[in-house]
This record gives structure tokens, C-alpha cells and sequence, in this order.
């Protein structure tokens, strides 16, 4: 099962209300995303805890309807 | 996770500088992220080991709660958790990796 572009911007905003979300679908197949998230709430976070805030946000879909989400955070 | 692959977990990274749960090999990697995180490091000509977690189910799911990581690859140097394939190549744009590894005491070779 894959996931919506829309859909996955608003887990990501719903757990970080402030984050700017660009998403792009990759190969056009709703399975191969690239999203870059900027956020005040990753100040003072390392690399690995950035990434894992936006992992957490979609409670558990990564790496199950959502196959590949190329990630990169901005502190803002 | 078992106990069995807990501690099949813990002897790659304890017996491997550089080591990389990829799918596929370093020479036939599986997934184009894979084969990213792994492209970064023979650049960098730097020696690793590369698990295939394709070889092994429990394997596979077992890193992921290891890391606490839900994505593969994944990269341990010297016993830490250094990230999946997005933060190994913003780290090796910035030149971070190569610092993390020169940190480290890992041979490598800088090309700047």
C-alpha cells in the first residue's frame, strides 16, 4: 500500500505544527518520497534525533506503506 | 528480538570498525539507498564491512529495533550509530563524515 503525498505532510505537520514541509514524489509511483522538513523544534537536536522526530511523526508507516522517504532537516 | 540476533547485532558492530547493514553486498547492493551509503565509502576508500540483512528475516527486523531506526542502511562506526542513508551523504557533502571518521582514528582517504 502507498502512501499520499498530502498525507504524509500532514503527519509530519500534526506533530510538529511550525515545520515547513516540501514533499516530492521521486518515480511518480506514491512510493519514493523526498521530503524536506524545517523546523524551529530541531534547534539544539542531532542529525539522528531529527530524522527520528520525522520518523516518529508517521507512527510507524516507515519502512511499511511507506517504502522510501529520502529525509532532510532544517533547523529554523 | 531474540536473543540470537541481538547478539549477532553486537558482534558485527564489536568486530567491525565500519559497518554497514545494507541490503545486497558492497559489490551487488539490493537498493539504491544501499548502494548510496555503501558508493560513499568505497570513495572514501574506506574499509567496511557490509551485512546483507536480505540473507536474514530476523535479521532485517532485528537492526531496526536494535538502532531503534526504522530504515536500512544503516552505519556504525567503532559501536555508534552514525545514521541511515540521508545523513551519511548530507555528511559526507559537508565533509562531517570525514571528520567523524579521521575522530575515530579511521583510515580513510580525504580527497579535498
Amino acid at each position: 500500500m502507498a502512501m499520499d503525498l498530502k498525507e504524509i505532510e500532514n503527519f509530519i505537520k500534526e506533530a510538529m505544527p511550525d515545520a515547513i514541509v516540501e514533499i516530492q514524489d521521486l518515480a511518480g509511483d506514491g512510493n519514493h518520497y523526498s521530503a524536506t522538513v524545517t523546523s524551529t523544534q530541531f534547534s539544539g537536536k542531532s542529525k539522528i534525533e531529527q530524522h527520528k522526530m520525522v520518523y516518529n511523526s508517521l507512527k510507524g508507516r516507515m519502512g511499511n506503506e511507506l517504502h522510501a522517504l529520502a529525509i532532510k532537516t532544517k533547523e529554523s | 528480538m531474540d536473543q540470537q540476533i541481538n547478539d549477532l547485532i553486537k558482534n558485527e558492530i564489536e568486530n567491525n570498525e565500519v559497518c554497514l547493514f545494507m541490503k545486497g553486498t558492497p559489490d551487488a547492493p539490493q537498493c539504491g539507498f544501499s548502494m548510496a551509503a555503501s558508493n560513499i565509502l568505497k570513495i572514501l576508500e574506506v574499509k567496511f564491512k557490509g551485512v546483507n540483512v536480505l540473507e536474514n528475516q530476523n535479521l532485517r527486523e532485528g537492526i531496526k529495533v536494535y538502532s531503534d531506526w526504522p530504515t536500512i542502511p544503516q552505519l556504525y562506526v567503532k559501536n555508534e550509530f552514525v545514521g541511515g542513508c540521508d545523513i551519511i551523504k548530507e555528511m559526507y557533502e559537508s565533509g562531517e563524515l570525514a571528520k567523524l571518521l579521521e575522530n575515530k582514528k579511521i583510515s580513510f582517504k580525504n580527497k579535498n
